[in-house]
């Protein structure tokens, strides 16, 4: 939760206190399929929203800064919970998966050691086993760790609706503060991340005034390497920085084409992408493109075993 | 104690290791019901029909309050009471300063509820009592309250000018100015080699118990019974007695347990005036819980400083004078305990020093902002910072040793007692009475290992390490007086009454190890009862680090009569506990307050490209004249040194320029948890006991918390010496010290990204 979800914005562009902490009078309905699901919500419309671990929702109700008169609980639906892995080599995680499970799956240890390494960073135990991934995904905060997970591992998103099934890239569903391409209407039941070779180079950086809190930035990275050493293909995502996670194309770029060396990054980091970062009351734009630059410098050495350091 | 034939405590007697339970390192006897969940706070409070307060609060830093529309709101099913100003009407008075009543306070007392104008967020402008939270929260929500918003107060700068006014009809923003000075500053800088003048920052935040605030207020009539009273019950029941026109004995104050208070609970504020008013006009009991959002902008703010301060000296680091001018900040009314921290800062700059040519001018000023009060340490927090920092900037510029600038200056153990003169104007003369500063500052460094630290900016894989050192010395033992009451029972146990209300310190395990002494008893024949205003004529309270030193030695002497008509039942014969009850009543006095004193030192690392800082070693010494419970005292000074070090990184009440509240939450007000938590070394020394009690007890709350900031911002600026960063403002956050950096780096041709 960013500072920016506690505040009113008052029409006036000023800033307005929130006095209460108990949710508005509301009902819950348990759905008990996906197409339970989607038939509440069909019926509810903008009067319901769904929930699902509520680790982001309960507060914006205790604040009453939501007030739907409906919740649709999501949590009775198992099929959308679990880790398999695909005869194709991708592995399919249901939305409901909780981030405690994500973090102790020896099938993603193996498979996709980027999420294992992620999990740890994102907010505290407590809260790690009642989140969710579809939850994470769906809330889109600017500073979250799957949603940029998902981009870095070329991710697809699985959404349900009255009109069928639709596929998402990662890339394409985020949009912004809290924005994503969900319709009112659709249910984020999956996500599919293909098949990674092992020879795939991966980094994980991230750093928050305390463990636990929310990025002031953070890098995720994937590079798939020939067997010479030399990147084929790279994916480097910052998030926490600005509206929503972002790939840095132009120093993707850079880093493709030969096997990277200390000299290589720090050549290629000449050439990182302008970002428009935000600014709050934790960090100003200039510290968080300080980072940026810092940091994505890390991820780098750390994937191609360069860095020394322990932490950022 | 060697007394095996006397006669009361049967079968505990038998069992008892007399005279050594003081100082032995008890686990507290409350632990097992906080620990198994039997502990009773405030929200376990509970009566049938029970009404359920909410408090609406201003969303306005500064407006006046046009009309006030309840309609929609007394018309909600459950809601019993709706109330604004209008209906309190004359027992809507202003709330009295209990502590440091500077000239000039008193025009800018806080009434209990906003009658036509509002001048901080949070300020109280409607009460609802409901059959539920949530349906007074609703109610809360139809409650239309026409503002005309005005101009707002934001900071102290602002307000010093008068530009716009707080309190329009005071006709200023300054609540209180006074100089004070000792020696003769003035000569003291004249013709000096070297001096240097800083403008110094503390940020504002406060101490956020785990607990917030709490009440359950019951009137049946003909009493008040008001559950959830701390630190100041006796004071508070006088207050709300005279708020009602009652006897103070028709107000009952019961202390719960309680989560912690570090300085800010226990207060009386318009919370305390409003549920209890609030139940005498329904005749039902009345219980409001303050929810996280309320306490960080409704509960005591603290700390929001700012200092000029300059120091003088000769070239090989002697001290020659100190002086300045300190502005606090103390949000838009004056509270109970208002002017206790500005005062104390001025009255603890010099600190541990041979500073005898000191002066200083204080000013406190009113904003629309959120008022303060005294936390944890008041007023030292502050001073051991703008001293301790500008000492080391000072060794910086003569290319002096701060640990050798330290011991020179430091107040010898022959030199005491030492005159501190006359520094707060509602005080006489003080002087520190015993103390060796110098043994406190060596076992401090030792205990860290100091010479064998990396320092200086040593780079270690990638991190630069860093060593600070703060010294300080600190009052405590205030409140002149307390009571104890012991009854012998006639099964050999006895009960003990204090007038010493708790923040959760443990005086149920302290007080019966004082007595058990005394009485050659063991812990488990004792039940301490405290905080209540039933317990005992009066009582002092918990504040000032005072409980032991005040309250235990009450209970020490009361104990020692006790022991005295039991020893002279022995004498006439009488075997076993006595026939029928005992009791002993009495009244301590102290002769003063206790001064400890110490020192912290920090050794950091920080990354210079994230301006990332980790502690890896914080030792904070002290000596409290006497450790009744290591195990207990070792906990003060690990949690005060925590909660010092999450203040001095973290904590922070953020306002923007119209002076709202930005720092509204858990996820915009940040403390340190126990991932930020360094290992904390607390050393406490028993080396000068005071003389003030018979306990020879200082105090050792605050002990832990009050030089965090100044040796923690002189290790980073150790670490970062390269940069030779001012680090004059806290907190020492991460954007904050990034932009210290980025500024150091384009202002000079120092190298930055090779370092």
């Amino acid at each position: 939760m960013a500072a920016m979800a506690f505040m009113h914005y008052l029409p006036n562009g000023k800033v307005c206190t929130i006095p209460v902490m108990k949710p508005a009078p509301l009902d819950i309905l348990p759905a008990t399929s996906v197409a339970h699901a989607l038939s509440l919500l069909g019926e509810h419309g903008d009067q319901a929203r769904l929930i699902a671990g509520g680790q982001s929702l309960m507060p914006i109700l205790a604040m009453r800064l939501a007030a739907p008169a409906i919740l649709i609980d999501i949590n009775g639906i198992a099929d959308l919970r679990g880790i398999r892995l695909e005869a194709d080599g991708s592995v399919l995680i249901g939305a409901l998966t909780r981030h405690r499970d994500l973090e102790r799956s020896p099938l993603l240890a193996e498979r996709l050691p980027l999420i294992a390494a992620a999990m740890p960073w994102i907010a505290h135990v407590q809260i790690r086993n009642r989140g969710t991934l579809g939850g994470s995904l769906s809330h889109a905060d600017p500073a979250a760790e799957l949603p940029a997970l998902c981009i870095a591992l070329c991710a697809t998103i699985e959404l349900h609706s009255p009109r069928g099934v639709r596929q998402i890239a990662a890339d394409d569903f985020f949009q912004g503060v809290f924005a994503t391409a969900r319709a009112d209407d659709e249910l984020l039941t999956a996500v599919r991340v293909p098949a990674t070779t092992p020879a795939q180079r991966w980094a994980f950086i991230e750093l928050a005034r305390r463990h636990g809190d929310f990025a002031l930035c953070g890098i995720a990275l994937t590079a798939d390497c020939s067997p010479t050493g030399a990147v084929t293909q790279a994916r480097i995502v910052v998030f926490g920085v600005s509206d929503c996670p972002r790939r840095l194309p132009h120093l993707e770029s850079a880093i493709v084409g030969s096997a990277p060396s200390p000299a290589s990054i720090d050549q290629a980091m000449q050439s990182l992408d302008t970002v428009e970062a935000r600014s709050d009351h934790h960090a100003s734009s200039e510290y968080r493109l300080e980072l940026l630059a810092t940091l994505a410098r890390r991820a780098l050495r750390q994937a191609f075993g360069f860095d020394e350091r322990t932490a950022p | 104690m060697n007394a095996p034939d006397r006669a009361g405590l049967g079968n505990a007697f038998e069992a008892a290791a007399t005279g050594t339970l003081s100082g032995a390192p008890i686990e507290r006897v409350e632990d097992e019901r906080f620990l198994t969940g039997a502990g009773r706070f405030t929200d376990d409070v509970r009566f049938e029909g029970m009404g359920h307060a909410a408090i609406l609060r201003s969303t306005h830093a500064h407006a006046r309050i046009r009309r006030i529309d309840c309609t929609a709101a007394r018309a909600l099913p459950g809601v019993m009471l709706v109330a604004t100003a209008a209906d309190i009407a004359q027992a809507n008075k202003p709330i009295p300063i209990r502590l440091a009543p500077l000239p000039g306070l008193d025009r800018f007392l806080q009434p209990t509820i906003a009658a036509d104008e509002v001048r901080y967020v949070g300020e109280p402008v409607a009460i609802v009592v409901a059959s539920s939270r949530y349906v007074a929260e609703d109610a809360l929500d139809l409650i239309e309250v026409d503002y005309d918003e005005g101009p707002a107060v934001a900071s102290i700068t602002q307000s010093a000018s008068n530009a716009t006014l707080v309190h329009a009809a005071v006709g200023t923003n300054v609540a209180t100015q006074y100089p004070v000075e000792r020696g003769d500053v003035d000569r003291a800088f004249a013709g000096a080699p070297y001096t240097r003048r800083e403008r110094f920052r503390c940020h504002r935040h406060t101490g956020a118990p785990m607990e917030t605030r709490g009440l359950v207020a019951e009137w049946n009539g003909s009493l008040m019974r008001v559950w959830g009273a701390t630190k100041v019950p006796f004071f508070n029941r006088g207050l709300l007695a005279s708020f009602f026109d009652l006897p103070e004995t028709a107000v009952d104050m019961i202390e719960t347990d309680i989560g912690g208070g570090f300085g800010i609970r226990g207060e009386f504020y318009p919370e305390d005036f409003l549920v209890p008013w609030a139940s005498m006009q329904l005749g039902r009991p009345v219980k409001w819980i303050e929810d996280r959002r309320e306490h960080l902008m409704a509960a005591n703010h603290a700390r929001e400083t700012e200092c000029e301060l300059e120091i003088a000296m000769n070239l090989d680091g002697t001290i020659r004078g100190l002086r300045g001018r300190v502005m606090a900040d103390l949000g838009a009314y004056v509270r109970t305990g208002g002017g206790v921290a500005v005062s104390r800062l001025a009255q603890y700059l010099p600190g541990p020093y041979r500073i005898s040519d000191f002066g200083c001018e204080v000013m406190a000023l009113v904003t629309n902002k959120t008022p303060v009060g005294t936390m944890r340490g008041p007023g030292r927090y502050e001073a051991n910072y703008f001293r301790e920092r500008l000492l080391d900037l000072a060794c910086g510029d003569l290319g002096l040793d701060p640990v050798a600038v330290r011991e020179m200056n430091l107040i010898a153990r022959h030199e005491m007692p030492w005159p501190i003169g006359r520094l707060v104007p509602t005080e006489g003369e003080g002087a520190y009475d015993v103390g060796d500063f110098h043994s406190g500052l060596h076992k401090a460094l030792s205990a860290i290992g100091y010479d064998r630290l990396p320092r200086d900016g040593a780079l270690i894989d990638g991190w630069l390490h860093g060593v600070g050192v703060a010294c300080f010395v600190e009052s405590s033992g205030g409140g002149k007086s307390e009571n104890a009451r012991i009854v012998a029972r006639t099964d050999g146990s006895f009960d003990i009454y204090s007038g010493v209300s708790t923040m959760g310190q443990g005086h149920e395990t302290v007080f019966a190890q004082i007595a058990g002494d005394e009485l050659g008893a063991p812990i488990s024949a004792f039940r301490v009862h405290h905080g209540s205003t039933a317990h005992v004529d009066y009582g002092w309270g918990t504040f000032h680090s005072r409980a032991i030193v005040v309250g235990g030695s009450a209970v020490k002497l009361a104990a020692a009569q006790m022991r005295e008509q039991l020893d002279a039942l022995a004498a006439a014969g009488h075997r076993g506990p006595p026939a029928e009850d005992i009791e002993v009543k009495l009244r301590y006095d102290t002769k003063g307050p206790t001064y400890s004193y110490g020192t912290h030192v920090a050794h950091v690392a920080v990354d210079p490209e994230t301006a990332r800082v980790k502690v890896l070693a914080y030792v904070a010494l002290e000596d409290v004249g006497r450790v009744m419970n290591p195990l207990l005292a070792h906990g003060q000074a690990v949690g005060g040194a925590v909660q010092g070090i999450g203040a001095t990184f973290l904590d922070e009440l953020r306002y923007d320029e119209n002076a709202q509240l930005l720092s509204g939450s858990y996820a915009d007000y940040l403390m340190a948890t126990s991932t930020e938590a360094p290992a904390v070394q607390a050393v406490l020394l028993e080396e000068s006991p005071s003389p003030s009690n018979p306990l020879g007890a200082k105090g050792a709350g605050e002990g832990g918390i009050v030089a965090t900031a100044g040796a923690l911002a002189n290790a980073v600026g150790n670490a970062l010496a390269a940069w030779r960063l001012p680090l004059t403002s806290l907190p020492l956050s991460l954007d904050n010290l990034a932009r210290a950096l980025r500024e150091a780096r384009s202002a000079a041709a120092v190298p930055g990204q090779d370092h």
